[in-house]
Protein backbone atom coordinates (compact mmCIF):
# COMPACT_ATOMS: atom_id res chain seq x y z
CA UNK A 1 0.00 0.00 0.00
CA UNK A 2 0.98 3.15 -0.70
CA UNK A 3 1.37 5.85 2.00
CA UNK A 4 -0.66 8.75 1.07
CA UNK A 5 -0.46 12.62 2.11
CA UNK A 6 -4.45 12.14 3.07
CA UNK A 7 -3.89 9.12 5.05
CA UNK A 8 -0.94 11.10 7.47
CA UNK A 9 -3.28 13.70 8.22
CA UNK A 10 -5.87 11.52 8.91
CA UNK A 11 -3.67 9.17 11.86
CA UNK A 12 -1.86 12.97 12.23
CA UNK A 13 -5.42 14.00 12.94
CA UNK A 14 -6.31 11.08 15.27
CA UNK A 15 -3.48 10.59 17.22
CA UNK A 16 -3.29 14.58 18.10
CA UNK A 17 -6.42 16.25 17.25
CA UNK A 18 -6.67 19.86 17.42
CA UNK A 19 -2.67 20.26 17.89
CA UNK A 20 -1.95 19.81 14.11
CA UNK A 21 -2.08 23.30 12.52
CA UNK A 22 -1.29 24.76 9.09
CA UNK A 23 -1.68 21.54 6.97
CA UNK A 24 -0.91 22.00 3.47
CA UNK A 25 0.94 20.41 0.74
CA UNK A 26 3.46 22.60 -1.48
CA UNK A 27 4.93 21.02 -4.69
CA UNK A 28 3.68 17.38 -3.13
CA UNK A 29 5.02 17.38 0.24
CA UNK A 30 2.74 17.37 3.20
CA UNK A 31 3.83 20.07 6.10
CA UNK A 32 2.20 20.65 9.72
CA UNK A 33 3.13 22.15 12.51
CA UNK A 34 2.65 21.39 15.81
CA UNK A 35 3.02 23.09 19.68
CA UNK A 36 6.40 22.99 20.31
CA UNK A 37 5.94 21.30 23.66
CA UNK A 38 4.76 18.21 21.05
CA UNK A 39 7.86 18.09 18.72
CA UNK A 40 9.67 14.87 20.27
CA UNK A 41 6.17 12.77 20.96
CA UNK A 42 5.07 14.05 16.81
CA UNK A 43 8.39 12.71 15.72
CA UNK A 44 8.29 9.32 18.04
CA UNK A 45 4.80 8.53 16.65
CA UNK A 46 6.36 9.19 13.04
CA UNK A 47 9.14 7.09 14.08
CA UNK A 48 7.42 4.05 15.85
CA UNK A 49 4.27 3.66 13.41
CA UNK A 50 4.52 0.62 11.57
CA UNK A 51 2.32 2.39 8.62
CA UNK A 52 4.38 5.63 8.89
CA UNK A 53 7.94 5.28 9.53
CA UNK A 54 9.71 8.09 8.95
CA UNK A 55 12.61 7.13 10.32
CA UNK A 56 15.03 9.60 8.78
CA UNK A 57 15.95 13.11 9.61
CA UNK A 58 16.52 14.20 6.12
CA UNK A 59 17.39 18.10 7.40
CA UNK A 60 16.67 20.24 10.25
CA UNK A 61 17.20 23.98 10.63
CA UNK A 62 15.15 27.03 11.55
CA UNK A 63 13.22 30.77 9.55
CA UNK A 64 13.60 33.47 11.90
CA UNK A 65 9.83 35.69 10.98
CA UNK A 66 10.60 38.51 13.25
CA UNK A 67 6.73 39.99 12.55
CA UNK A 68 5.34 37.01 13.70
CA UNK A 69 4.92 37.54 17.66
CA UNK A 70 5.07 35.32 19.67
CA UNK A 71 6.32 32.71 17.05
CA UNK A 72 9.21 34.39 15.61
CA UNK A 73 11.32 31.12 15.06
CA UNK A 74 10.32 28.33 13.02
CA UNK A 75 12.22 25.30 13.78
CA UNK A 76 11.66 22.93 10.00
CA UNK A 77 12.38 19.59 10.11
CA UNK A 78 12.76 17.47 6.97
CA UNK A 79 11.76 13.78 7.74
CA UNK A 80 11.51 10.79 5.29
CA UNK A 81 10.07 7.34 4.85
CA UNK A 82 12.82 5.38 3.29
CA UNK A 83 10.07 2.16 2.60
CA UNK A 84 7.55 4.73 0.63
CA UNK A 85 9.70 7.64 -0.55
CA UNK A 86 7.73 10.10 1.42
CA UNK A 87 8.54 13.44 2.53
CA UNK A 88 7.29 15.68 5.31
CA UNK A 89 7.98 18.65 6.69
CA UNK A 90 7.21 19.34 10.30
CA UNK A 91 7.35 23.09 12.20
CA UNK A 92 7.23 24.07 15.48
CA UNK A 93 7.17 27.56 16.44
CA UNK A 94 9.09 29.48 19.43
CA UNK A 95 8.99 32.98 20.78
CA UNK A 96 11.98 34.69 20.57
CA UNK A 97 12.76 35.29 24.26
CA UNK A 98 12.22 31.65 25.10
CA UNK A 99 13.85 29.62 22.54
CA UNK A 100 13.66 26.26 23.90
CA UNK A 101 12.91 23.30 22.04
CA UNK A 102 13.30 19.84 22.94
CA UNK A 103 16.36 18.01 21.38
CA UNK A 104 15.60 15.30 18.67
CA UNK A 105 19.55 13.55 19.47
CA UNK A 106 17.73 11.21 21.29
CA UNK A 107 15.67 9.99 18.20
CA UNK A 108 18.49 10.96 15.58
CA UNK A 109 22.07 10.88 16.37
CA UNK A 110 22.27 12.96 12.88
CA UNK A 111 20.20 15.95 14.70
CA UNK A 112 23.29 16.51 16.90
CA UNK A 113 25.18 18.70 14.43
CA UNK A 114 22.26 20.19 12.98
CA UNK A 115 20.91 21.45 16.33
CA UNK A 116 24.33 23.15 17.03
CA UNK A 117 24.27 24.67 13.45
CA UNK A 118 20.68 25.97 14.19
CA UNK A 119 21.99 27.18 17.75
CA UNK A 120 24.37 28.81 16.09
CA UNK A 121 22.93 30.68 13.96
CA UNK A 122 19.61 31.56 15.07
CA UNK A 123 19.72 30.91 19.03
CA UNK A 124 17.33 28.28 19.64
CA UNK A 125 18.07 26.11 23.23
CA UNK A 126 17.58 22.24 22.43
CA UNK A 127 16.70 21.13 25.95
CA UNK A 128 18.73 18.10 26.78
CA UNK A 129 21.18 18.60 23.76
CA UNK A 130 24.59 16.48 24.99
CA UNK A 131 27.26 19.58 23.50
CA UNK A 132 24.61 22.65 22.95
CA UNK A 133 28.16 25.36 21.41
CA UNK A 134 28.38 26.69 18.54
CA UNK A 135 29.50 24.45 16.04
CA UNK A 136 30.52 27.08 12.38
CA UNK A 137 31.05 30.39 13.82
CA UNK A 138 33.50 31.66 16.39
CA UNK A 139 32.84 30.41 19.99
CA UNK A 140 33.31 34.06 21.46
CA UNK A 141 30.71 35.52 19.57
CA UNK A 142 27.83 36.89 20.54
CA UNK A 143 24.66 37.11 18.92
CA UNK A 144 22.97 34.81 16.08
CA UNK A 145 23.72 36.27 13.20
CA UNK A 146 21.19 34.62 10.65
CA UNK A 147 18.12 36.49 12.58
CA UNK A 148 16.95 39.01 10.30
CA UNK A 149 17.43 42.31 12.43
CA UNK A 150 21.01 41.42 11.11
CA UNK A 151 21.58 43.38 7.73
CA UNK A 152 24.52 41.88 5.75
CA UNK A 153 25.67 44.88 3.91
CA UNK A 154 27.43 48.02 4.34
CA UNK A 155 24.59 50.20 6.59
CA UNK A 156 25.55 53.16 3.77
CA UNK A 157 24.54 51.62 0.81
CA UNK A 158 21.30 52.20 -0.45
CA UNK A 159 21.16 49.54 -3.51
CA UNK A 160 21.06 46.54 -1.42
CA UNK A 161 18.21 47.99 0.45
CA UNK A 162 14.76 45.94 1.08
CA UNK A 163 12.80 47.47 -1.56
CA UNK A 164 15.95 46.62 -4.42
CA UNK A 165 15.10 42.81 -3.20
CA UNK A 166 11.11 43.45 -4.07
CA UNK A 167 9.87 43.66 -0.09
CA UNK A 168 8.01 47.12 0.74
CA UNK A 169 9.79 48.58 4.00
CA UNK A 170 12.74 46.75 6.17
CA UNK A 171 12.86 43.39 7.61
CA UNK A 172 13.99 43.54 10.99
CA UNK A 173 15.97 46.98 10.94
CA UNK B 1 51.40 -0.34 39.51
CA UNK B 2 54.19 0.75 41.11
CA UNK B 3 55.05 2.16 44.86
CA UNK B 4 55.38 6.10 43.33
CA UNK B 5 51.40 5.72 43.03
CA UNK B 6 50.50 7.83 46.12
CA UNK B 7 52.74 10.97 44.38
CA UNK B 8 50.34 13.27 42.47
CA UNK B 9 51.70 13.59 39.04
CA UNK B 10 51.70 16.88 36.88
CA UNK B 11 49.20 16.61 34.50
CA UNK B 12 50.76 15.47 30.64
CA UNK B 13 53.64 13.56 32.97
CA UNK B 14 54.94 9.80 31.88
CA UNK B 15 52.95 8.36 34.55
CA UNK B 16 49.26 9.46 32.19
CA UNK B 17 48.03 6.98 29.80
CA UNK B 18 46.80 8.99 26.96
CA UNK B 19 47.84 11.59 25.16
CA UNK B 20 46.23 14.34 23.35
CA UNK B 21 47.12 14.83 19.46
CA UNK B 22 46.10 17.18 16.71
CA UNK B 23 45.40 16.06 13.83
CA UNK B 24 45.01 19.04 11.17
CA UNK B 25 43.48 21.98 11.00
CA UNK B 26 46.47 22.27 8.07
CA UNK B 27 47.64 18.42 8.01
CA UNK B 28 48.84 17.59 4.43
CA UNK B 29 46.64 13.71 4.95
CA UNK B 30 43.57 15.38 5.98
CA UNK B 31 43.09 17.28 2.22
CA UNK B 32 41.08 20.13 3.60
CA UNK B 33 40.88 22.09 6.63
CA UNK B 34 39.53 19.51 9.28
CA UNK B 35 40.95 19.56 12.87
CA UNK B 36 40.67 16.53 14.92
CA UNK B 37 41.74 16.74 18.42
CA UNK B 38 42.18 12.48 19.02
CA UNK B 39 42.92 11.09 22.36
CA UNK B 40 45.51 8.21 21.71
CA UNK B 41 46.79 5.57 23.62
CA UNK B 42 50.01 4.58 21.68
CA UNK B 43 48.96 4.68 18.13
CA UNK B 44 44.95 3.64 18.71
CA UNK B 45 42.41 6.54 19.14
CA UNK B 46 40.70 6.16 22.36
CA UNK B 47 38.07 9.22 21.32
CA UNK B 48 38.40 12.25 19.35
CA UNK B 49 36.55 15.26 18.55
CA UNK B 50 35.63 17.16 15.52
CA UNK B 51 36.00 20.88 14.90
CA UNK B 52 34.51 22.38 11.92
CA UNK B 53 34.26 25.91 10.65
CA UNK B 54 37.37 27.21 9.47
CA UNK B 55 36.46 28.01 5.97
CA UNK B 56 32.65 29.09 6.92
CA UNK B 57 31.23 31.62 4.80
CA UNK B 58 28.07 32.45 5.59
CA UNK B 59 26.63 31.37 2.36
CA UNK B 60 23.02 31.20 3.47
CA UNK B 61 23.05 34.72 4.56
CA UNK B 62 24.55 35.98 1.32
CA UNK B 63 22.12 34.26 -0.34
CA UNK B 64 19.03 36.53 1.25
CA UNK B 65 20.55 39.18 -0.02
CA UNK B 66 21.17 38.26 -3.84
CA UNK B 67 19.46 37.85 -6.88
CA UNK B 68 18.17 34.07 -7.69
CA UNK B 69 20.93 34.08 -10.60
CA UNK B 70 23.66 35.02 -8.37
CA UNK B 71 23.44 32.53 -6.10
CA UNK B 72 24.71 29.50 -8.30
CA UNK B 73 28.23 30.95 -7.85
CA UNK B 74 27.93 30.30 -4.31
CA UNK B 75 26.49 26.73 -4.98
CA UNK B 76 30.20 26.33 -6.88
CA UNK B 77 31.75 26.82 -3.68
CA UNK B 78 29.81 24.07 -1.25
CA UNK B 79 31.32 20.27 -3.03
CA UNK B 80 33.85 22.06 -4.96
CA UNK B 81 35.19 18.32 -6.67
CA UNK B 82 31.43 18.69 -8.69
CA UNK B 83 30.06 21.72 -8.50
CA UNK B 84 27.96 21.17 -11.75
CA UNK B 85 25.75 19.02 -9.48
CA UNK B 86 25.26 22.09 -7.35
CA UNK B 87 24.59 24.20 -10.12
CA UNK B 88 22.01 22.52 -11.55
CA UNK B 89 20.44 21.44 -7.95
CA UNK B 90 19.76 24.56 -7.83
CA UNK B 91 18.70 25.75 -11.12
CA UNK B 92 15.97 23.29 -10.97
CA UNK B 93 15.24 23.82 -7.30
CA UNK B 94 14.38 27.44 -9.07
CA UNK B 95 12.43 26.07 -12.08
CA UNK B 96 10.26 24.13 -9.60
CA UNK B 97 9.75 27.19 -7.94
CA UNK B 98 8.58 29.00 -10.56
CA UNK B 99 6.96 25.57 -12.63
CA UNK B 100 9.34 25.87 -15.00
CA UNK B 101 9.34 23.07 -17.71
CA UNK B 102 12.61 22.07 -19.21
CA UNK B 103 12.99 20.17 -23.02
CA UNK B 104 14.35 17.10 -22.76
CA UNK B 105 17.30 17.77 -24.22
CA UNK B 106 18.22 20.47 -21.47
CA UNK B 107 17.09 17.11 -18.95
CA UNK B 108 19.75 15.00 -20.97
CA UNK B 109 22.36 17.46 -21.49
CA UNK B 110 22.38 18.27 -17.56
CA UNK B 111 22.52 14.47 -16.89
CA UNK B 112 25.64 14.29 -19.09
CA UNK B 113 27.08 17.15 -17.24
CA UNK B 114 26.03 15.85 -13.64
CA UNK B 115 27.21 12.25 -14.11
CA UNK B 116 30.75 13.84 -15.55
CA UNK B 117 30.31 15.61 -11.98
CA UNK B 118 29.86 12.65 -10.29
CA UNK B 119 33.01 10.64 -11.75
CA UNK B 120 35.35 13.75 -11.12
CA UNK B 121 34.39 13.44 -8.06
CA UNK B 122 34.19 10.06 -7.57
CA UNK B 123 37.71 9.93 -9.37
CA UNK B 124 39.40 12.51 -6.48
CA UNK B 125 37.91 10.11 -3.69
CA UNK B 126 39.32 7.01 -4.75
CA UNK B 127 42.38 8.08 -5.96
CA UNK B 128 43.22 9.74 -2.70
CA UNK B 129 42.02 6.89 -0.70
CA UNK B 130 44.50 4.91 -2.48
CA UNK B 131 47.62 7.31 -1.95
CA UNK B 132 46.43 7.66 2.03
CA UNK B 133 46.81 3.83 1.75
CA UNK B 134 50.60 4.33 0.10
CA UNK B 135 49.74 3.65 -3.58
CA UNK B 136 49.90 6.80 -5.55
CA UNK B 137 49.67 5.61 -9.42
CA UNK B 138 46.67 4.98 -9.44
CA UNK B 139 45.93 8.59 -8.46
CA UNK B 140 47.96 9.83 -11.06
CA UNK B 141 46.31 7.75 -14.10
CA UNK B 142 42.90 9.06 -12.92
CA UNK B 143 43.91 12.72 -12.51
CA UNK B 144 44.67 12.82 -16.26
CA UNK B 145 41.16 12.22 -16.71
CA UNK B 146 39.59 14.86 -14.93
CA UNK B 147 41.47 17.29 -16.61
CA UNK B 148 39.35 16.20 -19.66
CA UNK B 149 35.99 16.69 -17.68
CA UNK B 150 37.46 19.83 -16.85
CA UNK B 151 38.01 20.70 -20.29
CA UNK B 152 34.59 19.70 -21.48
CA UNK B 153 32.96 22.17 -19.04
CA UNK B 154 35.67 24.80 -20.16
CA UNK B 155 33.83 24.27 -23.37
CA UNK B 156 30.48 24.53 -22.44
CA UNK B 157 30.66 27.16 -19.63
CA UNK B 158 34.09 28.85 -20.10
CA UNK B 159 35.40 27.70 -16.53
CA UNK B 160 36.73 24.73 -14.76
CA UNK B 161 36.52 23.99 -10.93
CA UNK B 162 33.59 26.65 -9.81
CA UNK B 163 31.42 26.39 -12.94
CA UNK B 164 28.67 28.31 -12.43
CA UNK B 165 27.31 25.90 -15.47
CA UNK B 166 23.75 26.69 -17.18
CA UNK B 167 21.03 28.99 -16.08
CA UNK B 168 17.32 28.92 -14.96
CA UNK B 169 15.91 27.28 -17.58
CA UNK B 170 18.91 25.54 -19.24
CA UNK B 171 21.95 26.72 -20.16
CA UNK B 172 23.75 29.62 -21.63
CA UNK B 173 24.32 28.20 -24.88
CA UNK B 174 24.27 25.09 -26.81
CA UNK B 175 26.99 22.70 -26.56
CA UNK B 176 29.88 23.13 -29.11
CA UNK B 177 30.72 20.02 -31.91
CA UNK B 178 34.16 20.13 -29.90
CA UNK B 179 32.25 19.65 -26.61
CA UNK B 180 30.41 16.67 -27.94
CA UNK B 181 33.93 15.34 -29.32
CA UNK B 182 35.69 15.35 -26.12
CA UNK B 183 32.77 13.91 -24.05
CA UNK B 184 32.84 11.05 -26.71
CA UNK B 185 36.89 10.79 -26.19
CA UNK B 186 36.00 11.06 -22.11
CA UNK B 187 33.69 8.10 -22.93
CA UNK B 188 36.81 6.08 -25.34
CA UNK B 189 39.63 6.79 -22.70
CA UNK B 190 38.62 6.70 -19.13
CA UNK B 191 36.96 3.24 -18.89
CA UNK B 192 40.38 2.04 -20.37
CA UNK B 193 42.10 4.09 -17.31
CA UNK B 194 39.13 3.36 -14.79
CA UNK B 195 39.69 -0.52 -15.32
CA UNK B 196 43.63 -0.09 -15.31
CA UNK B 197 42.81 1.66 -11.78
CA UNK B 198 40.76 -0.92 -10.46
CA UNK B 199 43.43 -4.23 -11.19
CA UNK B 200 45.94 -1.87 -9.62
CA UNK B 201 44.06 -1.63 -5.85
CA UNK B 202 40.67 -3.54 -6.22
CA UNK B 203 42.35 -6.91 -5.21
CA UNK B 204 45.43 -5.63 -4.19
CA UNK B 205 45.95 -7.29 -1.06
CA UNK B 206 47.60 -4.72 0.47
CA UNK B 207 45.08 -2.28 -0.21
CA UNK B 208 42.51 -4.61 0.87
CA UNK B 209 44.24 -5.41 4.49
CA UNK B 210 44.54 -1.48 4.93
CA UNK B 211 40.98 -1.03 4.15
CA UNK B 212 38.58 -3.55 5.33
CA UNK B 213 37.09 -3.72 8.57
CA UNK B 214 38.30 0.33 8.43
CA UNK B 215 35.79 2.63 10.01
CA UNK B 216 32.59 -0.03 9.42
CA UNK B 217 29.04 1.04 9.91
CA UNK B 218 26.00 -0.74 10.28
CA UNK B 219 22.98 0.37 7.81
CA UNK B 220 20.67 1.13 10.99
CA UNK B 221 23.52 3.29 12.49
CA UNK B 222 24.47 5.03 8.82
CA UNK B 223 20.50 5.62 8.53
CA UNK B 224 20.48 7.06 12.35
CA UNK B 225 23.13 8.97 11.71
CA UNK B 226 22.03 10.60 8.25
CA UNK B 227 24.15 9.35 5.88
CA UNK B 228 23.26 9.68 2.16
CA UNK B 229 25.12 8.97 -1.18
CA UNK B 230 27.80 6.36 -1.71
CA UNK B 231 28.41 6.03 2.38
CA UNK B 232 24.85 4.77 3.06
CA UNK B 233 24.89 2.68 0.10
CA UNK B 234 28.45 1.07 1.00
CA UNK B 235 26.41 0.08 4.17
CA UNK B 236 23.77 -1.70 2.10
CA UNK B 237 20.60 0.67 1.83
CA UNK B 238 19.83 1.29 -1.52
CA UNK B 239 18.95 4.85 -1.52
CA UNK B 240 19.76 7.31 -4.36
CA UNK B 241 17.62 10.23 -4.66
CA UNK B 242 18.03 9.38 -8.21
CA UNK B 243 15.70 6.72 -8.47
CA UNK B 244 13.61 7.71 -5.25
CA UNK B 245 12.45 10.57 -6.98
CA UNK B 246 13.42 11.23 -10.45
CA UNK B 247 14.56 14.34 -11.10
CA UNK B 248 16.21 15.90 -14.81
CA UNK B 249 14.43 12.92 -16.58
CA UNK B 250 16.37 10.43 -14.76
CA UNK B 251 13.59 7.90 -14.85
CA UNK B 252 14.45 7.38 -19.17
CA UNK B 253 17.70 5.63 -18.09
CA UNK B 254 18.28 2.52 -17.26
CA UNK B 255 20.94 1.96 -14.74
CA UNK B 256 21.94 0.12 -11.24
CA UNK B 257 22.11 1.68 -7.82
CA UNK B 258 25.89 -0.71 -6.66
CA UNK B 259 25.41 -1.50 -2.79
CA UNK B 260 28.21 -2.61 -0.23
CA UNK B 261 27.76 -4.70 2.66
CA UNK B 262 29.86 -3.36 5.86
CA UNK B 263 30.15 -0.04 5.39
CA UNK B 264 33.68 -0.20 5.67
CA UNK B 265 36.44 2.22 3.16
CA UNK B 266 36.86 -0.89 0.99
CA UNK B 267 32.88 -0.99 0.49
CA UNK B 268 32.92 2.94 0.09
CA UNK B 269 35.97 2.51 -2.34
CA UNK B 270 33.85 -0.71 -4.16
CA UNK B 271 30.78 1.38 -4.14
CA UNK B 272 32.35 4.38 -5.66
CA UNK B 273 34.11 2.58 -8.39
CA UNK B 274 30.99 0.88 -9.65
CA UNK B 275 29.53 4.05 -9.44
CA UNK B 276 31.48 5.47 -11.99
CA UNK B 277 30.76 2.41 -14.24
CA UNK B 278 26.70 3.40 -14.18
CA UNK B 279 27.82 6.84 -14.82
CA UNK B 280 29.76 6.27 -18.00
CA UNK B 281 26.64 4.08 -18.87
CA UNK B 282 24.13 6.96 -18.46
CA UNK B 283 26.10 9.31 -20.28
CA UNK B 284 26.60 7.19 -23.17
CA UNK B 285 22.72 6.43 -23.09
CA UNK B 286 21.93 10.44 -22.64
CA UNK B 287 24.41 10.85 -26.07
CA UNK B 288 22.37 8.19 -27.93
CA UNK B 289 19.26 9.97 -26.98
CA UNK B 290 20.50 13.11 -27.97
CA UNK B 291 20.52 12.36 -31.93
CA UNK B 292 17.10 11.83 -31.49
CA UNK B 293 16.41 15.56 -30.49
CA UNK B 294 16.29 18.49 -32.18
CA UNK B 295 20.23 20.13 -31.79
CA UNK B 296 19.12 23.00 -31.54
CA UNK B 297 16.93 23.40 -28.22
CA UNK B 298 19.09 24.15 -25.12
CA UNK B 299 16.75 26.04 -23.17
CA UNK B 300 13.00 26.50 -21.85
CA UNK B 301 10.99 28.89 -23.16
CA UNK B 302 10.99 31.37 -20.65
CA UNK B 303 11.57 35.08 -21.64
CA UNK B 304 10.92 36.21 -18.03
CA UNK B 305 13.94 34.37 -16.29
CA UNK B 306 15.84 33.19 -19.41
CA UNK B 307 18.88 36.30 -20.37
CA UNK B 308 17.68 36.66 -23.93
CA UNK B 309 20.14 36.41 -26.90
CA UNK B 310 22.62 39.50 -27.39
CA UNK B 311 21.36 40.11 -31.05
CA UNK B 312 17.62 40.01 -30.20
CA UNK B 313 18.36 42.75 -27.35
CA UNK B 314 19.52 45.08 -29.99
CA UNK B 315 16.70 44.86 -32.47
CA UNK B 316 13.64 43.40 -30.38
CA UNK B 317 11.60 45.03 -28.32
CA UNK B 318 10.91 42.50 -25.90
CA UNK B 319 13.63 41.02 -25.36
CA UNK B 320 15.44 44.49 -24.59
CA UNK B 321 12.78 44.85 -21.62
CA UNK B 322 13.05 40.91 -20.24
CA UNK B 323 17.02 42.03 -20.60
CA UNK B 324 16.64 44.68 -18.70
CA UNK B 325 14.01 43.46 -16.01
CA UNK B 326 16.46 40.18 -15.36
CA UNK B 327 19.29 42.41 -15.34
CA UNK B 328 17.67 44.53 -12.57
CA UNK B 329 16.37 42.13 -10.99
CA UNK B 330 12.64 43.17 -11.35
CA UNK B 331 11.07 39.56 -12.43
CA UNK B 332 8.94 38.77 -10.28
CA UNK B 333 9.90 35.18 -8.14
CA UNK B 334 6.51 33.43 -6.70
CA UNK B 335 6.12 33.00 -3.18
CA UNK B 336 6.29 29.34 -2.24
CA UNK B 337 8.37 26.76 0.17
CA UNK B 338 10.23 23.77 -1.26
CA UNK B 339 12.50 21.04 -0.60
CA UNK B 340 14.25 20.27 -3.43
CA UNK B 341 17.11 16.95 -3.06
CA UNK B 342 19.08 16.31 -5.92
CA UNK B 343 21.84 13.18 -5.59
CA UNK B 344 25.58 14.37 -5.20
CA UNK B 345 28.35 13.13 -5.70
CA UNK B 346 28.89 12.50 -1.57
CA UNK B 347 24.70 12.20 -0.77
CA UNK B 348 21.82 14.22 -1.10
CA UNK B 349 22.22 18.00 -1.51
CA UNK B 350 19.06 19.60 -0.88
CA UNK B 351 17.90 23.01 -1.25
CA UNK B 352 15.26 24.60 1.10
CA UNK B 353 14.01 27.20 -0.23
CA UNK B 354 11.57 29.65 1.12
CA UNK B 355 10.20 32.77 -1.33
CA UNK B 356 7.96 35.90 -0.17
CA UNK B 357 7.74 36.83 -3.64
CA UNK B 358 10.90 38.99 -3.23
CA UNK B 359 13.65 38.97 -5.74
CA UNK B 360 15.91 37.29 -3.23
CA UNK B 361 15.18 33.91 -1.34
CA UNK B 362 13.88 34.75 2.00
CA UNK B 363 15.27 31.93 3.74
CA UNK B 364 17.42 29.54 1.76
CA UNK B 365 18.93 26.04 3.67
CA UNK B 366 21.77 23.91 2.17
CA UNK B 367 21.68 20.47 3.00
CA UNK B 368 24.92 19.47 3.07
CA UNK B 369 25.43 16.10 2.71
CA UNK B 370 28.84 15.74 4.45
CA UNK B 371 28.05 17.98 7.19
CA UNK B 372 25.38 15.65 8.39
CA UNK B 373 27.45 12.02 8.16
CA UNK B 374 30.86 13.58 9.13
CA UNK B 375 29.55 13.71 13.18
CA UNK B 376 29.73 9.92 12.72
CA UNK B 377 32.97 10.07 12.47
CA UNK B 378 34.27 9.94 15.84
CA UNK B 379 32.18 6.87 16.25
CA UNK B 380 34.23 5.03 12.91
CA UNK B 381 37.83 5.59 13.99
CA UNK B 382 37.03 4.76 18.11
CA UNK B 383 39.81 2.02 18.62
CA UNK B 384 41.30 2.10 15.39
CA UNK B 385 44.98 3.19 14.48
CA UNK B 386 45.71 6.70 13.67
CA UNK B 387 47.06 5.45 10.21
CA UNK B 388 43.33 4.04 9.55
CA UNK B 389 41.97 7.48 10.76
CA UNK B 390 43.43 9.15 7.55
CA UNK B 391 42.20 6.47 5.20
CA UNK B 392 39.04 6.49 7.03
CA UNK B 393 38.40 10.40 6.63
CA UNK B 394 39.52 10.28 2.60
CA UNK B 395 37.23 7.49 2.26
CA UNK B 396 34.09 9.13 3.48
CA UNK B 397 34.55 12.10 0.69
CA UNK B 398 34.26 14.96 2.93
CA UNK B 399 34.75 18.29 1.53
CA UNK B 400 35.78 21.34 3.49
CA UNK B 401 33.26 23.68 1.51
CA UNK B 402 30.78 21.52 1.45
CA UNK B 403 31.48 21.45 5.49
CA UNK B 404 31.37 24.24 6.30
CA UNK B 405 29.13 26.39 3.64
Amino acid sequence: MSLTNDYIKQRLAEKFGESISQVEESFGMLSFAAPKDLNLKVMQFLYDDEELQFRFLTDLTAVHYPNRTGEELAVVYHLYNFRERVRLRFKVYTSIEDTRVFTATRLFESANWMERETYDFFGVNFVGHPNLKRILNVDEMTYFPMRKEFPLEDQTRTDKDDEMFGRGGHIGI
Amino acid sequence: MSEQQHITLPEGSIERQTQTLNLGPTHPATHGVFQNILEIDGERIVSSESTVGYIHRAFEKIAERRPYYQITPLTDRLNYCSSPINNMGWHMTVEKLLGIQTPKRVDYLRVIIMELARITDHLICNGVVGVDSGAFSGFLYLMKYRELAYEIYEEICGSRLTTNIGRVGGFERNFTPAAFEKIERFLKEYPVALKEFETLMNRNRIFMERTQGVGPISAERAINYGFTGPNLRAAGVDYDVRVAQPYSSYEDFEFNIPVGTTGDCYDRFLVRNAEMWESLSIIRQAMDKLKDLPSDVYHADVPAYYLPEKSAVYTKMEALIYHFKIIMGESDILPGELYNPVEGANGELGFYLISDGGRSPYRLHFRRPCFIYYQAYAELIKGAMLSDAVICMSSLNLIAGELDA
